[in-house]
């Protein structure tokens, strides 16, 4: 069973899109961890940790995903959880796209991806399985 | 595989966390996890929070774990929640009302979906609480799904059962049915600053004295505001004289030798009724026997006992 955690990180408080996809998401058979609004990188990656998820999906509207992912993967370096893969979405600039993907991210969906594509990408790259 | 389980490091967070995920995954991993750190289990405090949807349990949770943490208990808590019978999938809730916890290495909160198991729990919860007091937690606190009136099952893993309820959830019929409030060691009237909390509680109290009770044990009925923390102090010593009491009345051993022997016999049963399960999908007099019912030729209680004869030695009695 695939177990995915979806967590806003910083001060954005517009949380309608990643309550979509969590709902997509248990559609699609997941167990999905939702840990709501304004949580710290340290937050997140002390949950994934401890929920043992597979993956972290954060939603960044705001603009400050420069600033919130990369702690966010130091974190989980730091907790022996690299493996846990961080899906970054929300609204981010093309430039950036790429380098949150250097930095460790392992994808980017902006705005206008749809929830099957998000759903199909956990299925062929994180999969314990739905069901 | 013992040998492994041996070396863990109890105090990793991922460890743990890892192994909680196998435990739930595959049920033959669970046998040999268990058997693996069953000398270090047994030390626990475990406390078990139930009760209809949305009356305040992970809150009261919340807030469990603050008194507990205030005693310098390391505090281990499963929230279950319910899994989607179409999808398989789930959203796991319960954490968000436990955040503040996030920052103490004291507190591990894992969220389990229910899957298709009823009774207020997970399949695997009994097996992950083995796993918790493994890792020296002192407390293990099991927040069930949102329950109504026959999921008892957390009376078989607690040793002291806390039932929530809230005001505006029905008259005084509610309170005289059988169930949930019957395995209350201690009952919660939550969310006591909204009006009707005095008329529940004297509903509770009223029921509580037309209850027989096994023991000496008078079950106290607490008022609580979780989100404000009133009352909470007041929840958490009633759970803490309860503690005592179990303790010094013997209960504390029976509780705990009825919850080893109903474990024993459920795994049996499980086991056994996939073995029959098994025989079943195979040709032979059992499948025949099968087959006639299914052509209605026989009657169901016929057809099982006469599946059960050709098992093994017929039941006496």
């Amino acid at each position: 069973m695939t177990r995915v955690l979806m967590a806003k990180v910083g001060l954005d408080g517009h949380d309608r899109g990643v309550k979509v996809v969590a709902r997509a998401l248990r559609d699609a058979g997941f167990e999905v961890v939702y840990t709501g609004l304004h949580r710290t990188p340290e937050e997140v990656a002390v949950a994934a940790v401890q929920e043992d998820v597979d993956v972290i999906g954060v939603s960044i509207l705001s603009g400050a995903h420069m600033a919130l992912v990369p702690p966010l993967l130091d974190e989980l370096r730091a907790n022996d959880a690299a493996d846990i893969k961080v899906l970054v979405g929300g609204v981010i600039p093309e430039a950036d796209r790429a380098k949150l993907r250097e930095l460790g991210a392992a994808a980017v969906f902006d705005q206008d991806a749809t929830t099957d594509a998000i759903v199909e990408w956990i299925r062929g790259n994180a999969g314990r399985g739905g069901r | 595989m013992t040998a492994r389980v041996d070396a863990i490091d109890p105090g990793s967070p991922r460890t743990l966390g890892r192994l909680i995920t196998r435990i739930e995954n595959d049920p033959g991993a669970a046998a040999e996890i268990v058997a693996g750190l069953w000398n270090r289990t047994g030390r626990a405090r475990r406390i078990g929070l139930t009760g209809p949807p949305g009356v305040g349990k992970s809150t009261l949770a919340d807030q469990l774990i603050t008194a507990a943490r205030g005693g310098g208990l390391r505090v281990a808590v499963i929230g279950v929640d319910p899994s989607s019978p179409f999808s398989g999938g789930a959203i796991l809730g319960d954490r968000v009302r436990m955040l503040r916890h996030s920052g103490d290495s004291g507190v591990y909160i894992r969220s389990m979906a229910a899957r298709a198991h009823l009774g207020g729990l997970a399949a695997a919860t009994r097996d992950v609480a083995y796993v918790m007091e493994a890792f020296a937690f002192d407390l293990v606190l099991v927040e069930t799904v949102g329950v109504g009136q026959s999921e008892v099952e957390i009376m078989g893993l607690a040793d002291t059962v806390v039932v929530a309820t809230a005001p505006g959830l029905g008259d005084a019929v509610q309170t005289l049915k059988a169930g949930i409030l019957e395995i209350a060691d201690v009952l919660v009237v939550n969310k006591a600053d909204r009006p009707g909390a005095r008329e529940t509680v004297m509903q509770l109290r009223e029921m509580r004295r037309l209850v027989p009770h096994h023991d000496a044990w008078d079950v106290p009925i607490v008022e609580t505001a979780a989100t404000t923390g009133t009352g909470t102090a007041e929840l958490w010593d009633a759970i803490r004289r309860h503690g005592e009491h179990l303790r010094t009345s013997g209960e504390l051993d029976a509780r705990r030798s009825r919850r080893a022997e109903r474990e024993v016999l459920d795994l049996v049963e499980t086991a056994l009724a996939s073995r029959v399960r098994a025989t079943l999908r195979h040709d032979g007099e059992p499948a025949e026997i099968l087959a006639e019912a299914k052509r209605r030729e026989t009657d169901p209680h016929s057809a099982a006992k006469a599946i059960l004869d050709r098992l093994g030695p017929p039941s006496r009695g």
